[in-house]
């Protein structure tokens, strides 16, 4: 099958019906394997079993700024090739990506009270990772106020490429500024610096969340093609009775 | 499983998270109902889109 095949929406929603269970069944046989993992992982020698928080926060902290990225992306297909898909694609991920940007600065918080002492602090990770969820919510008043959907999307797509500087920032911002937050220890030159024993149960979950994320935005995606359908066929009936009358 | 003296902020972290999944997983699946209930009603009422239309 073509790739291009997939473009085509009721293509698409044939594929997704017959991935979605496939997809559901391997994300709970995952979180199954990594919660059990996690949960008899050792405690850090320094911050003991806080370093459980680690499992969520990280992952959510992934594809928090993943879900931008994807953004980002299907912002081009909206801007420069205006493919309807894209922006279905564009639209389904933003309550998804500020979900798990959610979950980051909330179990961040409850993770740096025990361990920083205090629940917030304005150092550069953890406000670009505020302003990202700004940035989320910005986006979803964008779809919800626009009077027409076509302009809802071009301007959602816009702050999308545009928030997308964003994405350096938060990555970088501890090797930019001097903050609270630890440097990364997973993506780094010379490889992680966590050890085995918690790495494993870490990257099984961050599999995890992310076949959750995947699931979730490809059900999403359906909900919207089919919920553009109901749009089309209103607009068509209201086109007919006005036309009869 | 010892959790240690800041179980507390382990229990709500992994509380926060599942309560947020789930409200995702739910608002997803009730958005799907209620999208294949409404397509339903209108092609009941014999609206169809234009692409199933014959001639």
């Amino acid at each position: 099958m073509p790739v291009i095949d997939l473009a085509n929406p009721s293509r698409f929603l044939t594929i997704v019906n017959r991935l979605l269970p496939w997809l559901t069944a391997v994300t709970i046989i995952l979180f199954a394997i990594g919660l059990y993992r996690a949960m008899n992982a050792p405690d850090d020698y320094q911050q003991g079993a806080t370093v459980k928080i680690m499992f969520l926060h990280v992952p959510a902290a992934w594809l928090g700024m993943f879900g931008w990225g994807l953004m980002s992306v299907a912002a081009l297909g909206t801007l420069v090739w205006r493919h309807p898909l894209a922006d279905v694609a564009g639209k389904a991920v933003v309550p998804i990506g500020a979900a798990f940007t959610f979950i980051c600065l909330i179990t961040g918080s409850l993770w740096g009270r025990p361990t920083w002492g205090t629940y917030w602090v304005w150092d550069a990770r953890l406000t670009s990772m505020l302003v990202l969820l700004l940035l989320y919510l910005g986006v979803i008043a964008l779809y919800w106020t626009a009077e027409e959907p076509g302009r809802g999307a071009r301007a959602a797509a816009i702050l999308s490429l545009v928030g997308a500087v964003n994405l350096p920032i938060i990555k970088f911002s501890v090797d930019w500024w001097n903050t609270l937050h630890q440097p990364a220890s997973v993506f780094r030159i010379g490889g992680p610096t966590i050890d085995p024993a918690l790495l494993t149960p870490l990257l099984i979950m961050a599999l995890a969340f992310t076949l959750l994320f995947v699931t979730l935005h490809l059900a999403s995606m359906r909900n919207e093609i089919l919920r553009r359908r109901v749009r089309s066929m209103r607009l068509l009936q209201a086109q007919e009775l006005a036309e009869a009358t | 499983m010892n959790l240690g003296p800041h179980a507390d902020f382990i229990v709500a972290a992994y509380a926060v998270t599942i309560f947020v999944v789930a409200a995702l997983v739910s608002w997803i699946a009730l958005d799907y109902s209620a999208q294949q209930r409404i397509l339903g009603d209108l092609e009941e009422r014999g609206i169809t889109r234009r692409s199933q239309r014959k001639g």
